[in-house]
Formats: structure tokens, C-alpha cells, sequence
């Protein structure tokens, strides 16, 4: 496995770490179709919860949340129609967050935890 | 509070209105938009604000900033928005005190590293600030002296946006930067020379006398070498200074078209002296979006200088008439009306005909009629008719050239006190009116009872309107000259003797 997709993998566990701490109840992770994959997929009360985790090392190259774009976010809406197809019945309403995860090589993870970005 | 709020001026001709400028944070994906009709410039300072901001060292945070410029439907223009945008921003993520900088005017344009740039107009911006009830506003420091010339105005100038965000309670270790100044513009001769290099031609330093104490338009006809544009030069010199509302003015024209204004305040009438391709929009102002002051504009409380004015475009000459009826120059676009001030004193010279040798003395003109008389048909008749002074000027002869020499000439410092007092005693006589220049007086004020001349001192005048040889509107500028001459001899009442060479000066023209 490359280095980023170990520093990917270690993200996305501290997400849901976070995730669960939060009172969450996780229903799906990396979840994939032939159109791409769901990073981890939660409930928050009546709200089907679909994630984007972004894990980066440092800021020295720009904060995760400026990674996701619009198209991605338009991805992640697209993603949530073919997730709750496959799942029937699973929840009322639907919700996009992203979270971000800074894990530097040295000192504190911080984690960031935006909600309903879309 | 996730709401920072400040204000900003958006500059409109001379009139500025507040707009009010909110930033607000909100918890989504980073992004910066703005709203409320900004233009391309303007639409620009997202990107500067948030470089400016990251390499100034005070971090935009990384989430959704959301700027409203309102009032939302009143077009904005330039980048003088840039310091009232990052400071909103900035308070709406408590990195400086949102008090503070809601009770701040900010007006600056920033740079990718976050130091601010001076900006045209600054001193009418601050200006409108100060009429709409501000008493601090924070300027870039390349603009501080032109800011500092409004009264009773506290101006906090800063060199950049950390400096700026440390004023405003932001907890940063001031770092030195250098300030960015306004270029200066290569200096041009202000000495436009002394009266007393005149030789000869003693009516014609006459009649530029009576235009200054009058404030009367004038029109010099006569051959190439006559020294028209010599005189017209020196007209400027003649003047007073100016009073402190007119070079408030006349600086706040400068800071619009971007030229210096320095730490003092213009005293002295500019003169602006067009070149004879000059279009309609360059004479007056115009632009579709920012609509920029012309030459008259900028010659406003001075001298408007037209050499060859028949060379001029008929439809650029043309434009000049509604400010030389109204004194207030009005651009009109789709979007917008500007106003500026339009108060020039108009001085026109040509030459008579193309060959320019028509009526002189000493030479032969070779022009064919027809194209003598569409030459002088070029300046249109209802403009010359404004123009209360039509002057015939000739070249010098060697008699006048040898009597030079001997005659005591008149300078221009002695000149601008024999003006300056003409225009004390019109001022006294016109207190309890509107006006303050013999050439801003109506026909009907000089007609009526108080100031009705004597049958016997018109007599001359009266035949003349009799004959047909000028008009009644004519007969109402010949009287304003006559008084001009009066207040310049300090007379009381204009007699017969002025009355005649008010005529004069009026009728050297036909010939």
C-alpha cells in the first residue's frame, strides 16, 4: 500500500472513531459501485449520514476541505441516490458532511467536522 | 459573532455613497463569495483578500465567507472595497474586534502580500465620508496626506493588512513593510510666464484683465505670431487664489483622474489646454461603467484653454455648452449620472481663416472666401454666443517692438491685485444675490431697477440693438463687460466710456 493510502486508511479510521464518539451509528465503510466509492456511511437520527473524509499530513498544501469541489461534492450527491437504492427503507432524510483529518508527523490530530456542506 | 460589518465608499463623478459591506462565516466547504453588483475590478478582491490575507500572516478561516456590499442595487466599482472586505472578513472569524471596525470607514486596495496600495479619488471618498458622519477612516498610507486634508476627519493611514487587523485589536507582532507610494507623475512647468513678457498689444492684456476680474469667457481672433496663446497662458496668473470650497474641488477633480494631489490643497485656478483632436468624451467626461472626469471637469474653477478652436471637433465643441449654461457638467449612461463640476472659464483662439493671414496687416491672406467663411462657421453659433469677449489680436510692429522698451509693463503679480480687487468690489455689490462674477449675472438683474443704467450712458448701445448690430442677448453681455470694466477702474457705476468699449470688446470680431 502507498504512503498516502496508509495516511488515507489512518484518517478515515480516526473518522469514524470520531464519528462514534459523536453518538453515530456507522452503517456502511468504503462502500463502492461502479460509479465510486463512499468513504463511511452513518445515521444520525433520522438523517442518512454520507461522509468525505480528507486526511493530509500537513496545510502546507492547502487545507483538506479545499480539496472537495463542487464536482465532488455533485459525486457524493450522485453516490447517496445509488447508496439508498441499494438500501430501501434505511432513513427519511439524507445529509452530506466532510470531515477533515490533519495527522502531522509530530503533535495533536486535529479533527474538523463540517456538516450538510451541500 | 460569525457576522463582521464595515463601510466602504463607492465614488459616483464627485459624489460618493456609504455602502455598507457585511461578511458573513458559515459552516461550510472553503469558499469566498461575493454579491451585490460588483464590477470585474471589484469582483477580483475575493482572490486578492484571501492572498493577502494568508500571506499577511492573518489566515481567512477555512470555511464559507459570504460578503454582501449593500445597498445591493447601486453599482460598484474599482478596488478600494479590498481593506473593507478582508476587515469583515476578519471580524466575522474574531480575529479583530467587529466593534471596532464597525465604527471605521476603510478604503484600500490590497496586494498579493497583503500591503495596500493607494487609490484614485481618496480625497472625494473621504469627503463623502465625512458629509455621511464619519469621523475615522482608515486609508493606505501612500494616501494619507490626501486624506488628511479633509477637516475635522481623524485618518488612521496603514501600510498594510496585518498593521490594519493589529489597529482593529487582531493579537499579531507588527512586522515592518514598505510602503507602496503613488507613482509620481513627472512634474510639468507650472510657471506659465509673467505678463510682462508681453510687448505690445496693451488692449489685448486689457481685455484678459476684464475676463479675470468678470470671470468672462473669451475668444481671441487674429493671425499666427499674434501671442493668443501667450495671452490665454497667462489668463491662469490673473486669477485670485482660490477659496477653500473651490480648491477642495479642484483637488477632489485631481484624485479622481488619478493625478497627484500632495499634502497641500490646490490654491491657485488650474488651466487645462486640450489638443484640438480632443473627442466630446475627453472635453467632458464620459465612460460606460466609471465615468471619469474630462478636461473640463479638471479646468473647473480655472482656465479651459481651446487653441485652434476651429480644428476642434463641431460636436466635442458642442458639448461644452450645457456646463458653460449651467456650470455643472451631467454624464448620462444607462446605469448611472454623473455629475462634476463644470465652472471653467472658457478661452478659445483661432485663427481666421486657414491660411491664417485674413485682416492682418503685413501679409496677404490666400484662402478662397467660401473656405474663409466655413472655417469661423465651424464654431457654431449659439456657443459663440455665450462668450461675452470677442477679441481681434495682431502681430507687433517694430514701432511697438522699439516703444517696449521705453513703456513700464504691467506684471502679473501687480495684475492678479488689480483683479483680485475688481472682484472684492463686484462681490460687495452682488452679497445679497446668488452670484458672484459680473459673467454669472442675468440680463434682467443689470436691467432692473437697481442697477439700470442712464439713457444717456446706454445711448450707444441702444443705437447699436436698434441697427440690428448685436442682439438683446448681446445687449445683456455687453452690460456685464461694462461692469467688469467699471469694478477693474473702481467706479461705482459703469459710464459712457465703458459701456463703449464694452462694445468693443464685444463686436472686434465682425469686421
Amino acid at each position: 500500500m502507498a504512503a498516502k493510502d496508509v495516511l488515507g486508511a489512518r484518517g478515515e479510521e480516526l473518522a469514524t472513531d470520531h464519528l462514534i464518539s459523536a453518538g453515530l451509528e456507522i452503517l456502511d465503510r468504503n462502500w463502492r459501485c461502479s460509479q465510486g466509492e463512499l468513504d463511511i456511511v452513518a445515521r444520525d437520527q433520522d438523517d442518512v449520514v454520507f461522509v468525505e473524509v480528507k486526511t493530509r499530513s500537513s496545510v502546507l498544501f492547502g487545507h483538506p476541505f479545499e480539496s472537495i469541489t463542487a464536482t465532488k461534492v455533485a459525486r457524493l450527491r450522485r453516490l447517496a441516490a445509488v447508496w439508498c437504492d441499494a438500501h430501501p427503507g434505511s432513513g427519511a432524510t439524507v445529509r452530506i458532511d466532510a470531515i477533515a483529518v490533519i495527522v502531522p508527523s509530530r503533535g495533536a490530530v486535529e479533527i474538523e467536522h463540517l456538516k450538510r456542506i451541500s | 459573532m460569525a457576522i463582521g460589518r464595515t463601510y466602504a465608499v463607492s465614488l459616483l463623478g464627485l459624489e460618493g455613497a456609504i455602502v455598507e459591506i457585511e461578511a458573513d462565516l458559515s459552516n461550510n466547504l472553503p469558499g469566498f463569495v461575493l454579491i451585490g453588483l460588483p464590477d470585474t475590478a471589484l469582483g477580483e478582491a475575493k482572490d486578492r483578500v484571501r492572498a493577502a490575507a494568508t500571506n499577511s500572516g492573518c489566515g481567512l478561516p477555512n470555511r464559507k465567507i459570504t460578503v454582501n456590499l449593500s445597498p445591493a442595487a447601486l453599482p460598484k466599482h474599482g478596488s478600494g472595497f479590498d481593506l473593507g472586505i478582508a476587515l469583515a472578513a476578519l471580524a466575522a472569524s474574531g480575529t479583530v474586534s467587529a466593534e471596532s471596525i464597525d465604527r471605521v470607514l476603510h478604503i484600500g486596495e490590497l496586494g498579493l502580500d497583503g500591503r495596500l496600495r493607494p487609490v484614485n479619488g481618496v480625497l472625494p471618498a473621504v469627503l463623502a465620508a465625512s458629509r455621511a458622519g464619519f469621523t475615522t477612516v482608515m486609508v493606505p498610507s501612500g494616501n494619507a496626506d490626501e486624506a488628511a486634508l479633509v477637516p475635522d476627519m481623524r485618518v488612521i493611514a496603514v501600510p498594510s493588512l496585518r498593521d490594519a487587523a493589529i489597529w482593529h485589536g487582531g493579537e499579531f507582532e507588527p512586522e515592518p513593510v514598505e510602503i507602496i507610494t503613488r507613482p509620481v507623475a513627472a512634474a510639468v512647468p507650472t510657471d506659465s510666464g509673467d505678463l510682462s513678457d508681453m510687448i505690445g498689444g496693451s488692449d489685448a492684456i486689457d481685455a484678459m484683465l476684464v475676463a479675470a476680474a468678470g470671470g468672462h469667457h473669451v475668444f481671441l481672433l487674429g493671425p499666427p505670431g499674434a501671442g493668443k496663446t501667450m495671452l490665454a497662458a497667462r489668463l491662469p496668473g490673473l486669477l485670485p487664489d482660490l477659496d477653500p470650497q473651490a480648491a477642495l474641488e479642484v483637488s477632489s477633480i485631481r484624485s479622481l483622474a488619478g493625478l497627484p494631489v500632495g499634502s497641500n490643497l490646490t490654491t491657485r485656478p488650474p488651466l487645462e489646454a486640450p489638443h484640438h483632436t480632443a473627442t466630446a468624451a475627453a472635453l467632458v467626461g464620459g465612460g460606460s461603467t466609471q465615468i471619469r472626469p474630462g478636461a473640463a471637469a479638471r479646468a473647473s474653477d480655472g482656465v479651459l484653454f481651446l487653441d485652434e478652436a476651429p480644428e476642434f471637433a463641431p460636436a466635442a465643441l458642442d458639448a461644452l455648452r450645457q456646463p458653460l449654461e449651467s456650470g455643472v457638467i451631467s454624464i448620462h449612461r444607462a446605469n448611472a449620472v454623473a455629475h462634476f463640476p463644470g465652472r471653467f472659464q472658457l478661452v478659445m483662439a483661432a485663427n481666421p481663416c486657414p491660411c491664417g493671414q485674413w485682416g492682418a496687416r503685413d501679409s496677404e491672406c490666400t484662402c478662397p472666401p467660401n473656405s474663409r467663411r466655413r472655417y469661423l462657421a465651424r464654431l457654431s453659433g449659439p456657443l459663440l454666443d455665450r462668450i461675452d469677449i470677442q477679441f481681434r489680436v495682431e502681430r507687433i510692429t517694430s514701432a511697438q517692438l522699439r516703444l517696449a522698451g521705453e513703456r513700464p509693463t504691467l506684471s502679473t503679480a501687480d495684475a492678479r491685485a488689480t483683479v483680485t480687487a475688481a472682484r472684492d468690489r463686484a462681490r460687495a455689490r452682488l452679497a445679497a444675490t446668488p452670484w458672484r462674477l459680473n459673467s454669472h449675472v442675468p440680463g434682467s438683474f443689470l436691467r432692473g431697477r437697481e442697477l439700470r443704467l442712464a439713457p444717456k450712458v446706454t445711448a450707444g448701445l441702444d443705437r447699436a440693438l436698434e441697427r440690428g448690430g448685436i442682439t438683446m442677448r448681446g445687449y445683456d453681455r455687453v452690460l456685464r463687460v461694462a461692469w467688469s470694466l467699471a469694478d477693474l477702474a473702481d467706479d461705482t457705476r459703469p459710464d459712457d466710456t465703458h459701456v463703449g468699449q464694452a462694445l468693443y470688446l464685444r463686436k472686434a470680431m465682425s469686421q
